[in-house]
Parts: structure tokens; sequence; C-alpha cells
């Protein structure tokens, strides 16, 4: 049975879960003539973790850097918490939001990027206390004891005061990952955190990534493309295709038994 | 054809001496002005707002477009017809100082963009405020990228400097064409000018790119 024509709405855990804490409601983007995403619905409970895959192009990526405000939606809205990230309530009327509203909610979200985009010009521990003091307010003490103690969670801890260009790209994918962490939002994006590493630092990055899923409730959107990682980790798979959820479910019964063509077809190229 | 007089050379090498300190000091504060005002030229024309992009770019073409010795001319015989008046050297380093920022407002325009776009994404996904941004993570990284072409600007500005000869800065040039005006003799002078011009600018430019390698690692 596949029935690509409806849009499916993806809901991940319920109300015994915790909170609602990721929504998007007919959200639709769209490049040029091109929709990226068709009027999506998605609700992510507290601290499930998803993974998104899906051929090129087919919008994950997009949903990730929709809820980091580092796009705009088309249509629809997207809320995280009770908040809408993309509106704002004025006199009971919803408008767009303002930039400094978007700061605000955006403070719940950290994301780690395919290319880590560390700040070159800083040392290690700087990259990681920089927006917990000039964003949270912490005082520089407590955000690098903050610092020091997620250096440690990822095994970083004797590169301290070195530059990014003096790491490997799997160590500089573990300060991305401190640095998000820092913050410490509620919701976790991981847009293809692997995809740029030399294939002997993968599983470094990775193990740390397991980690961090198996011992906090923090709340994880991923894309990738290691199968077996997101087999490990994650409470709901989804397959996109053409900007539509057309299936999800456990990770067992996505990748041992889809029931949609598109989804059997991904998995054996990538499998 | 005269015959070269070392003791020429000595009798008037103390006043063009002072002559380059002239020079030195107007390069200097002239990179000042144009390091300032280029970045503010920058900053404005980066703008989302038109009403703030239109007028600053049709600012900065103009002085591009027009001779620094017109500017200097008007600086310095017009305004105070307008109840401006400033001594010839301050005059000078505004000059050099407003021509050079529209040369300078490319360079780090450029710098800017170089940043690559991971940096302004890492910096929204932080929260990082926008002022914060600028100040820590894309500015520092433009600057490493501009100073060689700014500097290639100091040095170029440097042998402008004659120029302001015109408007009656008692530069090198200046003086070296005020004793051949009294001694009729005008060889030794100015060929002396141009070897201190070379003494100073040439080094300069080896510094120069040594610090470009430097930073380009």
């Amino acid at each position: 049975m596949s029935d690509d024509s409806t849009p499916k709405k993806a809901t991940v855990g319920t109300e015994e879960d915790g909170p609602e804490l990721v929504r998007f409601d007919r959200v639709t983007k769209r490049f040029g003539t091109h929709t990226v995403l068709d009027s999506l619905e998605m609700t992510v409970y507290s601290g499930k973790h998803v993974t998104l895959i899906g051929p090129s192009g087919s919008g994950k990526t997009t949903i990730l850097r929709l809820l980091m405000t580092l796009l705009k939606p088309d249509e629809g809205t997207i809320k995280v918490g009770d908040a809408y990230l993309t509106h704002e309530e004025k006199n009971g009327k919803l408008v767009p939001a303002g930039e400094k509203h978007c700061r605000e909610v955006r403070k719940n979200i950290g994301m780690v990027f395919q290319q880590f985009n560390l700040f070159p010009n800083m040392k290690v521990l700087r990259n990681i206390t920089e927006a917990p003091v000039h964003v949270l307010g912490l005082d520089k003490g407590a955000a690098e004891e903050r610092a020091r103690g997620l250096l440690d969670l990822v095994g970083l801890t004797q590169h301290i005061d070195k530059y990014p260009s003096q790491l490997s790209g799997g160590q500089q994918q573990r300060v991305a990952i401190a640095r998000a962490l820092a913050m410490r939002p509620q919701v976790l994006l991981l847009d293809e955190v692997t995809s740029a590493l030399d294939p002997e630092l993968v599983a470094g990055v990775l193990d740390v990534l397991r980690d961090i899923a198996h011992t906090t409730d923090i709340t994880m959107l991923i894309v990738t493309h290691e199968m077996n990682f997101a087999r490990d980790i994650s409470d709901c798979v989804m397959m996109f295709d053409q900007g539509r959820v057309i299936e999800f479910g456990t990770p067992e019964k996505i990748f041992s038994e889809p029931e949609n063509d598109r989804t059997r077809e991904f998995l054996s190229a990538v499998l | 054809m005269n015959n070269w007089s070392w003791e020429y050379v000595r009798d008037i090498l103390p006043d063009l001496l002072q002559g380059l300190w002239i020079t030195v000091q107007a390069t200097l504060y002239g990179s000042l002005v144009a390091f300032a005002l280029g970045l503010v030229w920058a900053l404005l024309l980066r703008s989302p707002s038109r009403w703030v992009t239109w007028p600053v770019s049709i600012v900065v073409e103009f002085v591009r477009n027009t001779p620094l010795l017109v500017q200097l001319f008007f600086l310095f015989f017009v305004l105070p017809g307008w109840g401006l008046t400033f001594p010839p050297l301050a005059t000078g380093v505004i000059g050099l100082g407003l021509h050079y920022s529209t040369y300078t407002a490319e360079v780090y325009r450029a710098g800017i963009d170089g940043v690559p776009e991971g940096q302004w994404e890492a910096a929204t996904a932080l929260s990082l405020p926008r002022r914060r941004t600028w100040t820590s993570v894309i500015l520092p990284q433009a600057f490493r990228r501009v100073v060689p072409a700014l500097g290639n600007y100091v040095i170029a500005m440097f042998k402008d400097t004659p120029m302001l000869a015109a408007i009656t800065v008692a530069e090198m040039l200046f003086r070296a064409n005020s004793i051949g005006a009294t001694t009729f003799d005008y060889m030794e002078p100015i060929t002396v000018v141009g070897v201190l011009f070379v003494v100073i600018s040439y080094p300069t430019s080896l510094a120069l790119r040594a610090l470009e390698r430097r930073l380009v690692r």
C-alpha cells in the first residue's frame, strides 16, 4: 500500500512523554518554483529523537534550517514549546515575528552543521563560552566551567587552548557539539554532521552523540546518512520524498518492513 | 648641464628630511581616516534600507571618480569661502583620507563578503546579537583578509602626498621646489626627493608581502 497523494501528519511521542516541543503546522517552503516542503504537519514531543531520511532535495535539511530561523517558511506556522517561532502574538493577532522575538525562541534550539562552522578567530574555549556569556549572560567563570565539563564529555579537554585550525575535522565537530550544548538547548538539530568527515573520524563523533542521546533528555532532530547510527538512537524515523513525509515509524519498522515503495527503493540504495 | 654636487645635497638634506616627516605624518593620519571612514562606508552600504545605501553609494562613487587634486583644491580654496578653514596639513589629511576611504570601503566589502556564510549561520544558531556577531565573529575574520590590500593603499597614498604641495603643505616636494626656486638648481633636490620615496616605500612593500604570507598561513 502506498499512497503518495495525501500528506501524512507525523506525530512523534505522546503527551505522556512530556510537553509538545516542536510543531510544524502546514508549513510550505518553496525555492523559486520548486516546492521543498509541501504543507508539512509534524509534531515532536519532548525528549524524542527523530531522524529524517530521504533522497537529497526531499526537504530534510530545510526543516532544520527553518527551525534554526536560517530560512523563513512561505506558509504555515512553526511552534517551539508554547511560542511561535515564525510569528508572535500581538493584541491577539498572529503577526510575522520580529528579530527580538525570534532570538528569544531560538535560544531553545541548538544546531550542529555539516561544515562545523567553528569561529576560526577564537580558541576552542571561547568558541564554547562566547554565546553563554553574551546571550545567556553567564559570567565568564561559570561559562568556562560549563565549557570544561562539555569538553570532558566530548573528550577534548587537552585541546582547550587550541585554535580550530589546529584540530582534525572530527575534533572540530566535537567542539561544535559542545558549543551547541553549552546553550542548554531543549532541541538539538544535527545536519549531516559526519558527512564532511574522513571515514576514520566518523565513529568518534557518532559515539559522542550516542552518549548524549542516551544520557540526556534533549530532543534531537537528525539528518544523517548513517543508518546504523539512526537505528541506534532514534525513537522515530521519517522518510521524506518531494517535500512530504511519506512514511514514519520506529527504526525497526522503517528499516525492516517499510510499507512504501519509495522508502524501500531509498533504503536499498543506501544500506 | 650641472654636475652633481654632494655638498649641495648635504646642505639641503635637513630641510628635505623635515619635509619627509610631514609626508609621513600626512600618510599616517590620512591612513587612519581612510581606514575608519572606509569601514563606515562599507557597513552603511550593507544596510537593508535603500535610503541609506543610495546616498552613501553616490557619495562614494563621486569621490572615487574625481581626481584627488580637484578634491584638495575644493577643500583648500572653496570651503573657506563657506567659513570652513583648516590648516594646510589638516586639509591634506582630510583630502587623502576621504579619497582613499572610497577604496578601502571596497576592500572591506570584499573582506566581509569573504567570510563564509557558515559563520553567519553559526552566529544565528547561537543567537548571538547582531552587534556581537559583527564585532567578535565577522570583522575579526574580515580584517585578517584585508590587511595586505589596505597596506597597498597606504603605499599608494604615500606616493600621492606630493600633491599636497599644491595646497602649500610643506612636505618634501614643496620644499624641493622652494629650494630650486632660490638656487635655480633643481637636479639635486628633486632627485633626493625621489630617492627618499623609494627608500621608504620599497622596504614597506617588502614588509607587507612578508606580513601577507604570515596572515595567509
